[in-house]
């Protein structure tokens, strides 16, 4: 079975400096893949070449390859359609200034749905998906600027699940939010796991234990060491990886 | 008996006295300021005061001006200032979009920029003379009400552009990033989020760079503006009564003409003409002051 996700020999540069150095490991279909590493590792750089949102960074230089389902993703001609394959979440939620409604159908919209019904359904089934409807279906007129930080972070998450992404990317999705909150997204995460391949940069070595199949450790814009959640954290080949994980650093 | 030990130490006392002179000299300029607008326009209003009556605004001068009203010059100011705001616009906008929203940094881009800053720092005079040599002459729209519109629509350019561009930036850069992750282009991004939470930002811009421009003479004083021109009189000519290839006549340059080179001209006459040239400044600007502190309200984040 191929990988679902693979990167190969992937570098980043800005204007010189080398953010990603030579990452290479495979993602497996359908399951959840933690990317930990301190500050300045490469985590978010690294995501943002899944779904080439690094194309608006005009200093980002990239080299190596991302497959998707075995095709570079460099040498796909539907961009747009790519983003929508591998959806986004970032660290900080956003709102974006329209209703809530609006920002749920927005993806949906873009892709040419415009049909009431099928908008409706597919908003709450996302927002569903992302724990929110009970919270707001009452108040979907309301501008998703206004919600909670929590509940707008929900909000960023069902936007991405709007468009039924078959990878969806989570970047340090709980620095913004309360424990309570990231625990509820994690269960919505364990459930998707089912149809989705799940990407998670985090900082917080304990989640990723919970969460994750699979573990990438990131330092200083290297891969150190990749492997499965229990060989990572039980047996890791690397002195620097045991160190992380078993909290000696940070 | 010691000292408490609450009481201010002397470098606190120092901080706070020079806190309290800030705030003086501060206080100072801007009472100041508003002193000078506030004697400008009581005085124009008091010299004005014998002149000033409906049928200045809506008579034609006669005269030379002595006598009559200010009915068609205050009318070519208007359709001077809507058509130029009609040319400036769409240039500017597009503009302001395009080294905002599209250009990389670079050479290229900085030097654009550089020239769009020294635009602004051209004296309205030498725009007179570039619309002359420009519009009147190479373009062949000889002088008249749409060559000086494009005139003071160049001259305009930049200062439309920069609020342009100041309120495109004040989008925050995390909504763009929100939607190009949910698979929105560029155009499309700009046309759902940007440009619809920038527009009020955009349109305040542009309505004080119009009001600038209707107390403009320089700019309009070779390229078509006329000290007198017989206007058709009833009621439907009367609102549109140049062509858009006529010489006009406009407030700024028949107070200009008026208060330098009629002989024997009533003073007061001169001081209403400046009333109304002001009072249609104010009323521009504060169509934009309104429209602003609406936006204010109106903020969605």
């Amino acid at each position: 079975m191929t990988a679902h996700l693979e990167c190969r020999k992937l570098s980043v540069s800005y204007g010189g400096v080398r953010a990603l150095d030579e990452v290479s490991f495979e993602v497996p279909r359908r399951s959840i893949c933690a990317i930990v590493g301190p500050a300045n590792s490469g985590k978010s750089s690294l995501l943002k070449c899944l779904n080439r949102t690094i194309d608006f960074v005009d200093t980002a230089k990239v080299t190596g390859e991302v497959l998707l389902d075995g095709t570079a993703v460099s040498k796909l001609r539907d961009v747009l359609g790519l983003r929508r394959r591998v959806g986004m979440v970032f660290p900080l939620p956003v709102g974006l200034p329209m209703s809530v409604y609006d920002n749920v159908a927005y993806a949906p919209r873009s892709r040419g749905v415009r049909a009431k019904a099928e908008l409706d359904v597919i908003v709450e089934r996302a927002l569903r998906q992302a724990m929110l409807w009970d919270e707001v279906k009452d108040r979907l007129a309301l501008l998703g600027t206004r919600l909670s930080g929590g509940q707008q972070q929900r909000l960023t998450l069902a936007r991405a699940l709007s468009m039924e992404p078959e990878v969806l990317c989570l970047d340090e999705f709980s620095i913004a939010i309360d424990p309570v909150t990231t625990m509820r997204i994690e269960e919505v995460l364990h459930e998707l796991k089912r149809t989705t391949t799940i990407i998670l940069a985090t900082n917080l070595v304990q989640q990723a234990r919970r969460l994750a199949d699979q573990v990438v450790f990131l330092n200083a814009a290297k891969l150190v060491e990749v492997g499965d959640v229990v060989s990572m954290f039980e047996r890791p080949r690397v002195m620097l990886t045991s160190r992380y994980l078993g909290g000696a650093i940070g | 008996m010691s000292p408490s030990p609450f009481a201010p130490t002397a470098h606190e006392r120092h901080k706070e006295a020079v806190t309290a002179r800030a705030h003086a000299v501060t206080l100072a300029a801007t009472v100041a300021l508003s002193l000078v607008v506030v004697a400008l326009f009581v005085t124009l209003v008091v010299r004005a005061a014998p002149a000033l009556s409906g049928a200045l605004l809506w008579e034609n001068p006669a005269d030379k001006g002595k006598a009559g009203g200010l009915w068609a010059p205050l009318i070519g100011t208007v359709w001077l200032v809507v058509l130029s705001v009609l040319l400036v616009t769409p240039v500017g906008v597009a503009a302001a979009i395009y080294l905002n929203e599209y250009a990389r940094p670079g050479p290229t881009t900085r030097v654009i920029s550089l020239a769009v800053t020294s635009l602004a720092g051209v004296p309205s005079i030498v725009h007179a003379l570039f619309g002359l040599g420009a519009f009147v002459l190479f373009a062949g729209l000889g002088a008249s009400l749409q060559a000086a519109a494009c005139t003071i629509a160049v001259m305009n350019l930049p200062v439309v552009i920069a609020s342009a561009r100041e309120a495109l930036g004040s989008v925050p850069h995390a909504f763009r990033e929100a939607c190009w992750n949910l698979g929105a282009s560029r155009w499309h991004t700009l046309r759902t989020v940007v440009l619809p939470n920038s527009l009020g930002g955009i349109l305040t811009g542009v309505i004080f760079a119009v009001s600038r421009a209707a107390g403009e003479t320089a700019p309009i004083l070779f390229t078509g503006a006329v000290f007198f021109r017989a206007i058709p009189d009833g009621v439907p000519a009367r609102l549109a009564p140049y062509g858009l290839d006529d010489p006009f006549m406009a407030l700024a340059m028949h107070l200009h003409v008026i208060a330098t080179q009629v002989s024997q001209m009533p003073p007061e006459r001169t001081y209403a003409t400046a009333v109304v040239l002001v009072t249609l400044v104010l009323l521009i600007n504060s169509v934009a002051v309104v429209s602003r502190l609406r936006l204010r309200k109106h903020r969605k984040w």
